[in-house]
């Protein structure tokens, strides 16, 4: 009997394949916070910008220049999506913490809002940037 | 300093949390991380808006527009608005994973006095361009 328990292979706790699956909720609850850091970290940029306004035309340009460089298009266009992400989210949020939107099928109804929203608003954002 | 839940590990859960008190000074963070997210509804809406007029612009043109005084104004209140809510948001991130006491505060208060500090030097450059001309 012992040696015929050992052979069954059975899973040791903890578990994490079995304990833990990722689901869409908490997909955007650490969606939330992984997009609230990189805005934080945006902060620099934003202030790079601020400065170099100030500073004048000539540090002005070299952050013009950069964020037109492909690198600097690219962490503008994360900025843009994390932006509009943790902004409806956050929005999600608050209707939580009034009681509303606490019921499951209601946070997974909320929380696709949230990426249609996302998705429409980052991508109409960089249209109207290249062609408007 | 050590891990608070370490100290006197003979107590029960109970005493322990009788003698820290459940959140301590969280309520007034807790508030005002909600109220900075309302005010950064409208101030977002607006950012974007600026921030798209201010594409393709040359830095006389831009200046001229971030001096404009509806446009100043509301850029120095999304600072205020949005770094602070940055520097609460930042602080719950890590009051949840760094449990080791002595990095905690010095994360924390090194983290405060650089969003402050970021903060005033943001709002200057607005006021420069607005009247430093």
């Amino acid at each position: 009997m012992a040696a015929g328990n050992r052979t069954q292979n059975r899973p040791l706790s903890p578990f994490l394949q079995v304990a833990f699956k990722m689901l869409m909720t908490s997909g955007l609850s650490i969606t939330h916070r992984l997009t609230g850091i990189a805005l934080t970290v945006g902060i620099l940029y934003f202030l790079w910008w601020l400065v170099a306004a100030a500073a004048g035309p000539e540090a002005y340009g070299a952050f013009m220049t950069f964020s037109g460089s492909p690198l600097g298009l690219l962490m503008l266009f994360g900025w843009t999506f994390c932006l509009y992400y943790h902004l409806a989210n956050g929005i999600r949020h608050l209707f939580w913490d009034t009681g509303a939107l606490l019921e499951l099928k209601n946070a997974f109804a909320a929380g696709y809002a949230v990426l249609a929203f996302t998705a429409v608003m980052t991508l109409g954002t960089w249209f109207c940037v290249f062609f408007w | 300093m050590s891990r608070k839940w370490e100290d006197n590990g003979y107590k029960t859960p109970m005493a322990r949390v009788r003698g820290l008190g459940s959140s301590r000074s969280a309520v007034p963070g807790w508030v005002r991380l909600r109220m900075t997210a309302i005010a950064n509804v409208p101030l977002v809406a607006w950012f974007v808006w600026f921030a798209v007029q201010s594409i393709g612009a040359s830095h006389a043109e831009f200046t001229a527009l971030l001096g404009h005084p509806v446009n100043a104004v509301m850029m120095i209140l999304f600072i205020v608005s949005v770094f602070w809510h940055a520097v609460l948001g930042s602080r719950e991130i890590v009051e949840d994973y760094i449990h080791l006491e002595w990095f905690k505060a010095v994360k924390l208060i090194g983290m405060y006095l650089f969003f402050f500090a970021a903060a005033v030097t943001a709002i200057f450059c607005v006021l420069k361009v607005t009247f430093g001309g």
